[in-house]
């Protein structure tokens, strides 16, 4: 029988990046008490290695920007698979979403009639970033920790949430352990929020903490939560590639936007040689137009360094494979260049880039001021997660809802840079706003007492186990084969054998032991998230396999163009859910909800918001946008 | 390959001992990386912290040869290999397991400290104004990234223990950071001088030399801060002139 440390709340929110914090600030707001269950310490999250900025149409330096040209980069940045609704919601709230930071002390650089300054960024059309230097994602986070530590808000560092309790269909509660002594907790909530960020972990390199094992993936999953365009996953084109302890660690693609250029071993711009034919039309032919762009010229078109992620990633790896690579394995980067335009080039990249400065110099020696950098393509980032209603978050299990990353949607087949801090701002705000609802009408749920003694049970079996299959090991092993056959560049023939090595996987590690005590111990945190690895790795093959054409983050071989009976006009996601035990679906691609969606009767108010979202959203595959430039 | 010896600090709050490791070096390498490799091959339960793996979650700090550091960002190539190299926690703050330590005072004290409260908006639309050059010094106390360091290394802390009365050169420069941001209307200076114990720093220096982020805690912040306080106390009515100025600002 289940003996825990029980907590209740109205609404817990797991994750406590940009979007959980920001969700739990919205939530206590309206008059709930709140839980913030984080894995790591507080205000640690990955949120503060986003060094860009916040995408908002602020046209605070370019007065021609407005939400609906920030909408339609996005859409056309995620090759029109995005759920076009929530795309909409993020373009338009944007700024009031950074208001609100700058409200609650943040910091941003400023223009020169003292407002909040932008800058470039891949993808989008006017300059549209608020940032602080290249540490926006620090100042993010550290405003709303430090906002939200006012807030009465019970932060519960060091927890991992290990599976989520239901009373029926609606979500009610979840298990977890604290990691400094290794027990297990209870917490009951009336409505939970996802915001566990992404997945990066299951893959070799990249810019992603020990943490990003697709928890919340696999807890919505696993709860019956369904999961889109999980085949997206996005590899930005420059991580450090050398020295190779550093390698995947991120250099913010600000280094393009202050005016950096990709080259080849040959000292070629290989980004003029390949512009797609959707961004002819405003991007640079020539290198003085581009470098006019970087320096604010309203006239010049971007220069090609600022296209899309998806794209910029499949050139380097051209570059590569066809032997025009650096000498460790990259391409070069560089920055320092500007010293022929700039007499005082070295101050201006300092103080424009102060932490890619400091990461160079420090951890490679090299000093970008006057050499190149050595990059390559590192995974950062998934665009599919959860699928949730766009105005609401909510998944399709009652009280269940997801922000972020962990959540899918706005960002379609490619995320633009940028659009991550908007977007946890954004739908974190309205997943807090809407679960505090939620919890305003229910009331707790029933626990499931024999659910927690199975996952108690499960959890501790690692130590006592007879084999010597080490978890670390078996993470690694995982990592090399989704790097090698479901990474940037797939097809059928590599990626298929996958799905059978994972069920290898699954019995190793039903097989690792570890050692040592229950208190702080990594080897059995890491046994315990092998789990959520392994089914975002098969979800992730799986979509993959399924969508037979290449798409934004998706490059298929076998299938190198664009079908657009699978996309355009917010249509075309496939859907993951789990059918049955141990059988992983995949439904047709459309965002079209369907009647699976059931509904508590208490929620009838959201239940009707979300019917009408849905009509919306089937009307619109036929709306136009007027005044929107393509 | 070459290879190095890690000597590295094993136990609880119940005490503990140095154990050795010895792992291969690649080049390039930082004591992190020795230190999940010897995780991941030689002892999976040693318990560390991190997260960025490149100096901007401050997660990772611990003592190597004595020097309170960031893991991820000290090279192994500043070190000799010759001999074992220390890796331990740091010692202001009570340990839990290998190299980690109870931070949890640092959040206690944080939350003590009166937020901050803007002026109303300038403008119509809810905005404000601000010019670079009146918050260059505040974006330098921002980039603070919580290694708590500067608190490890500050005798009054580490030697003293006097965690009750003095919140450290971290939180000094969260003050400051508020105290001097342009939009704030809120006063800490009584605080400062009464419970948070700014008399107590005797300007050592030692929290600036071990930032990593190379802020100037004590010339920039420490040092500013001292003067209000005295300002504030022996000038009581250049206080009441600022007080009103403050008030007008509202
Ligand atoms: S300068 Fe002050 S705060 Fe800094 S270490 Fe010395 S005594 Fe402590
Ligand atoms: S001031 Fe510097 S040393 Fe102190 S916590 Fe902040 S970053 Fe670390
Ligand atoms: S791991 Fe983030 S500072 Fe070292």
């Amino acid at each position: 029988m289940s003996d825990y440390e029980t907590h209740e709340h109205d609404v817990l929110v797991i994750g406590a990046g940009g979007a959980g914090l920001r969700a739990a600030i919205e939530a206590s707001a309206a008059g709930v008490s709140v839980g913030l269950v984080c894995k790591s310490l507080l205000g640690k999250a990955h949120t503060v290695m986003a060094e860009g900025g916040i995408a908002a149409a602020l046209a605070n330096v370019d007065e021609r920007d407005n939400w609906k040209v920030h909408f339609a980069d996005t859409m056309r940045g995620g090759q029109y698979v995005n759920n076009w609704r929530m795309a909409e919601l993020h373009a338009k709230e944007a700024p009031d979403r950074v208001r609100d930071l700058e409200a609650w002390g943040a910091v941003f650089d400023r223009t020169k009639d003292g407002r909040i300054l932008q800058r470039n960024f891949g993808g989008h059309k006017y300059p549209r970033l608020a940032h602080v230097g290249d540490r926006t994602g620090l100042e993010m986070i550290r405003t709303l920790q430090d906002h939200g530590i006012h807030q009465g808000i019970d932060v519960y560092m060091e927890h991992t949430i290990l599976s989520l309790l239901k009373d029926g269909d609606r979500v009610v509660g979840a298990f977890g352990y604290e990691r400094e002594r290794g027990r297990f907790k209870i917490f009951r909530a009336k409505a939970i929020v996802l915001a566990t960020g992404g997945i990066g972990r299951a893959y070799k390199i990249t810019s992603n903490s020990w943490e990003y094992t697709g928890d919340g993936h696999s807890l919505a999953y696993d709860a019956g939560a369904e999961l889109i365009d999980m085949e997206f996953v996005q590899f930005h084109p420059t991580g450090m590639v050398w020295p190779p302890s550093v390698s995947g660690i991120l250099v913010t693609e600000g280094v393009r936007g202050d005016g950096g250029i990709l080259t080849n071993k040959d000292g070629r711009r290989f980004m003029f040689d390949d512009i797609p034919a959707s961004y002819k039309a405003q991007t640079a032919d020539n290198e003085e137009e581009g470098w006019r762009y970087c320096q604010g010229d309203k006239n010049a078109r971007r220069p090609p360094e600022l296209l899309t992620r998806d794209h910029i990633s499949r050139c380097i790896v051209r570059e590569i494979k066809e032997g025009r690579g650096s000498p460790h394995g990259g391409v070069f980067l560089d920055i320092s260049w500007i010293k022929q335009k700039l007499p005082n080039s070295a101050e201006y990249i300092k103080r424009k880039l102060p932490s890619m400065y400091h990461q160079f110099k420090q951890l490679a020696d090299i000093d970008i001021t006057e050499q190149a950098m050595e990059v390559g393509p590192t995974t950062h980032y998934i665009m599919g997660g959860v699928r949730v209603d766009p105005d609401t978050q909510i998944s399709r299990l009652p009280g269940l809802f997801a922000a972020g990353e962990c959540a899918a949607g706005i960002n379609g087949a490619n995320r633009l840079g940028g659009n991550s801090l908007s977007d946890l701002l954004v739908f974190g705000k309205r997943a807090g706003e809407f679960a505090a609802k939620f919890a305003k009408k229910n009331s707790l749920g029933k626990i499931d007492n024999d659910k927690i003694d199975i996952t108690a049970r499960e959890a501790l079996a690692p130590f006592e186990r007879a084999g010597n299959e080490n978890p670390y090991q078996v993470q690694h092993d995982l990592q090399e084969i989704m790097q090698h056959s479901v990474g940037i560049v797939r097809n059928e023939n590599e990626m298929k054998p996958v799905l059978e090595r994972l069920k290898e996987f699954r019995d190793r590690a039903n097989g690792v032991r570890v050692s040592g005590n229950r208190e702080f111990n990594p080897g059995w945190h890491t046994a315990l998230d092998l789990k959520n690895l392994l089914t975002v790795a098969e979800a992730i093959t799986c979509a993959a396999l399924e969508r037979k054409e290449s798409r934004g983050a998706q490059f298929r071989e076998d299938y190198p163009n664009r079908d657009d009976a699978l996309g355009s006009g917010g249509l075309g996601s496939a859907r993951v859910s789990r059918a049955g035990d141990g059988v992983l679906a995949i439904a047709d691609f459309s965002w079209a909800f369907d009647a699976q969606l059931v509904w508590h009767e208490t929620t009838l108010q959201i239940q009707r918001k979300f019917v009408a979202a849905r009509r919306r959203n089937h009307h619109a595959r036929r709306v136009r946008y007027p005044g929107i430039s393509r | 390959m070459k290879t190095a010896t890690f000597r590295i600090w094993r136990g609880d709050a119940k005490g503990g001992e140095f154990r050795d490791y010895t792992t291969e070096v690649s080049e390039g390498m930082v004591v992190l990386d020795a230190v999940n490799q010897i995780q991941a091959t030689q002892a999976n339960d040693l318990a560390c912290r991190w997260n960025c793996k490149a100096g901007k979650c401050g997660s990772c700090s611990a003592e190597v040869n004595g020097m309170p550091k960031l893991m991820c960002m000290t090279r192994m190539s500043e070190l000799p290999l010759d001999r074992p190299i220390t890796v331990e926690p740091m010692k202001a703050f009570p340990v839990l397991k290998d190299l980690i330590t109870d931070v949890s005072w640092n959040f206690r004290v944080k939350k003590k400290i009166k937020k901050f409260k803007p002026r109303p908006p300038d403008a119509l639309d809810g905005t404000w104004r601000m010019q670079q050059q009146d918050i260059d010094r505040v974006q330098e106390f921002r980039k603070c990234i919580e290694c708590f360091l500067c608190q490890d290394v500050c005798h009054v802390l580490r030697d003293h223990q006097m965690h009750e009365q003095f919140i450290g050169p971290r939180f000094l420069i969260y003050v400051a950071a508020l105290e001097m941001h342009p939009l704030d209307t809120e006063n800490r200076i009584d605080e400062l001088r009464n419970t948070q114990g700014i008399g107590y720093c005797n300007i050592t220096k030692c929290c600036t030399k071990v930032c990593p982020e190379n802020i100037e805690i004590t010339d920039n912040g420490i040092i500013p801060l001292k003067e209000r306080v005295v300002d504030d106390f022996y000038d009581p009515l250049g206080w009441i002139w600022k007080r009103l100025k403050k008030m007008l600002n509202r």
